[in-house]
C-alpha cells in the first residue's frame, strides 16, 4: 500500500508543502491581480493582523465563545440522540411513530430555524446552542438507528441464550457494538456543527468567530474577516483530529490493531 | 439431564417473494413446509449427528431446539418440559463465531458464570474452561486475534462454563483447514467421553458424523422427513476407511442415500 512505503517523514512535510504552495499561489494572486488591499488582503496583512488579535485578546476570546456554544450544542445533541437512535433501533413501535416526524425535520436548515430560536431563547448563547443542537442532532440519531439495525443478529441469540437481562441486552450487546459507527457519526456530526455555529454566530449574538467575520465585514476589515477562517478551518482541522484519535481508541478495545 | 423428545414436528415458512418462480414452484404466500412429522428421540448423554442436503431444515430443527424458533405443529420435549424459549441450559454453539468481538477470551468465557458470587472462586472456574480448551495464555486476547480454530475453542469454552444440559452445535468445524478440523473433531469426541453431555451436531461431513456420533439422523430433501436414525453402537477410537468393514459400507449406504456415489 501506499502508506505503507511512506515514511512518518514524508507524511508530515506533505501538508507543510501543500500550504506552503497555496499561501504562495495566494501571495503571486494578490500581486498580479492588482486587486485593492481592501478586496484582497495578501498573506503578510493577514498575518500581521492575525498578531493584532491575538495581542489585543478578541481572537482567544472570540474563539472560546464560539468552542463553548458547539461543546454544548453538540454534547447534549449526543447525550440525547445516541439514547433515542438504540430506542428506534430496538423498538418498532418507537420507530414507527417518530420516524416520519424525524425525517420530516431532519431536511429542515437549522438556519431556518433562526428566526424561532430568536424569539424563544432571545439574544445570547442559547439560540445558537439551540441551533447546532439541530443540526448535529438529527445525523446522530439516524447513524445511531442504523448502526443498531446492523448489529449482527447471532449477537442477540448469544444473549438470550446466556439469560441477558434486557439491561445487559443494551450495555454488553448494543451499545459496544454500535460504538465504532458512533463515532464515525461523531467525527462527521462535529464539522457540521462546526460550520453551523459560525452562520449562528453571525445572526444571534454579539461574539464569537462568526461575529468577528460579520463585525469585519461591517467594518471593511477583510484582513479580520480571513483571519477568522483560517481559525475557523484549523480549529475544524484539529476536531476532526480529535474524532479520529477516539475511533482509534475504540477499535483497540474491539481487538483491531494491536494484532 | 439432556433426555429430547419431538412428536411430529412440522415447521413450515410462508413464501415470502412476490412474484412467481420462474420454474413455478412456489406461489407466493404460499406455505413452504421444511419439516415434516420429525419424530426423533436423543436420549441423556448421547451425541447426534444430523446429516442432510443443504437447506433441508436441519438447522432449523437446532434453532426450535435452541428456542430461538418455533415449530409450527407437534411438540417438542426436553426433560418432558415444553420448550419456552432460549435458555442456558441449552447452549448453542454457531456456524460462525458466535464470541461477542468487543470482549476478550476471558470475558467471554465469564458470561456464562457472570452471576456467580465468590469472585476466586469464578476466577477459577473461567481459568480451567479456559485451559481445558488450551487456551491458556490467550486470555486476553480478542477473537479477532485468534486463528479460526482457537474462536472455536474458546467458543466451545464458554458453552462449557454455563454447565449446560445440552450442547447445540450447527457446522461447528465448517471453514477449519483440514488439520485443525481433525483435531477439533478429537476434542468434541474427548470432551464428549469426559463430561457425557447430550451434543447435537448438524454437519454436512459423513466421516464426521460416523466417527463421533453414538447415533446418526439423516434427513431428506425439503420437506425434510427422517430418512435414516441409527445408532452406532462402535467403540472409539473408529476408523472408517477399512478395519470396521460394517462402519465402512454404512458409509457407502450414506453418500448414496444423499445423491453422490463416493467412489468415482
Amino acid at each position: 500500500m501506499m502508506t505503507e512505503t511512506h515514511s512518518t517523514l514524508t507524511k508530515n512535510i506533505a501538508p507543510v508543502l501543500s500550504f506552503t504552495v497555496l499561501v504562495l499561489v495566494w501571495e503571486l494572486t494578490v500581486r498580479f491581480a492588482g486587486w485593492d488591499a481592501n478586496v484582497l488582503p495578501g498573506p503578510y496583512n493577514v498575518l500581521e493582523s492575525m498578531i493584532e488579535l491575538i495581542a489585543t485578546g478578541s481572537l482567544f476570546k472570540h474563539t472560546v465563545a464560539s468552542l463553548f456554544r458547539v461543546t454544548w450544542g453538540f454534547y447534549i445533541a449526543a447525550m440525547l440522540g445516541i439514547p433515542l437512535g438504540i430506542i428506534l433501533g430496538r423498538s418498532q413501535i418507537a420507530s414507527m411513530l417518530l420516524n416520519p416526524i424525524i425525517h420530516f425535520l431532519r431536511p429542515i436548515s437549522p438556519l431556518a430555524w433562526i428566526p424561532l430560536a430568536m424569539l424563544w431563547f432571545g439574544i445570547g448563547d442559547q439560540p445558537a446552542v439551540f441551533l447546532i443542537f439541530l443540526s448535529s442532532f438529527f445525523p446522530i440519531v439516524v447513524a445511531t438507528t442504523v448502526a443498531v439495525h446492523s448489529i449482527n443478529p447471532t449477537f442477540f441469540y448469544v444473549a438470550a441464550n446466556f439469560n441477558f437481562s434486557r439491561k445487559e441486552v443494551i450495555q454488553k450487546i448494543v451499545i459496544p457494538a454500535i460504538i465504532p459507527d458512533i463515532i464515525t457519526a461523531l467525527r462527521l456530526t462535529v464539522t457540521i456543527a462546526w460550520i453551523v455555529v459560525v452562520a449562528a454566530e453571525m445572526i444571534a449574538v454579539q461574539s464569537g468567530l462568526g461575529y468577528l467575520i460579520l463585525d469585519s465585514r461591517n467594518g471593511l476589515r477583510l484582513d479580520y474577516v480571513m483571519d477568522g477562517m483560517i481559525i475557523i478551518g484549523l480549529i475544524g482541522l484539529y476536531l476532526d483530529y480529535i474524532m479520529r484519535r477516539l475511533g482509534r481508541i475504540e477499535s483497540a478495545s474491539w481487538g483491531i490493531g494491536q494484532q | 439431564m439432556g433426555h429430547i423428545q419431538t412428536n411430529n414436528l412440522c415447521r413450515e415458512f410462508v413464501n415470502r417473494r412476490k412474484k412467481k418462480r420462474e420454474d413455478g414452484k412456489y406461489l407466493p404466500d404460499e406455505k413452504v413446509s421444511v419439516l415434516e412429522d420429525i419424530n426423533i428421540e436423543v436420549e441423556d448423554g448421547e451425541m447426534v449427528c444430523l446429516l442432510g442436503p443443504s437447506g433441508c431444515g436441519k438447522s432449523t430443527l437446532l434453532r426450535i431446539i435452541a428456542g430461538f424458533d418455533k415449530q409450527t405443529s407437534g411438540s417438542i420435549l426436553i426433560d418432558g418440559k415444553e420448550i419456552t424459549g432460549p435458555s442456558s441450559d441449552n447452549i448453542f454453539v454457531f456456524q460462525h463465531s458466535g464470541l461477542l468481538p468487543w470482549m476478550t477470551v476471558w470475558q467471554n468465557v465469564e458470561l456464562g458464570l457472570r452471576h456467580m458470587e465468590d469472585v476466586e472462586e469464578k476466577r477459577t472456574e473461567i481459568q480451567e474452561y479456559i485451559e481445558m480448551v488450551e487456551l491458556d495464555g490467550f486470555e486476553e486476547h480478542y477473537p479477532r486475534q485468534l486463528s479460526g480454530g482457537m474462536q472455536r475453542r474458546a467458543e466451545l469454552a464458554r458453552a462449557l462454563a454455563v454447565n449446560p444440559d445440552i450442547l447445540i452445535m450447527d457446522e461447528p468445524f465448517s471453514g477449519l483447514d483440514f488439520l485443525t478440523h481433525m483435531k477439533m473433531r478429537e476434542e468434541v469426541v474427548n470432551m464428549h467421553q469426559f463430561l457425557g453431555k447430550t451434543i447435537l451436531i448438524v454437519t454436512h461431513d459423513i466421516d464426521d458424523a460416523l466417527i463421533m456420533g453414538d447415533r446418526v439422523v439423516v434427513f431428506s430433501k425439503r420437506p425434510s422427513q427422517v430418512k435414516m436414525n441409527r445408532k452406532l453402537d462402535f467403540p472409539h477410537p473408529r476408523i472408517v476407511f477399512n478395519k470396521q468393514t460394517e462402519l465402512s459400507q454404512l458409509r457407502d449406504e450414506l453418500f448414496l442415500m444423499l445423491g453422490v456415489s463416493y467412489a468415482v
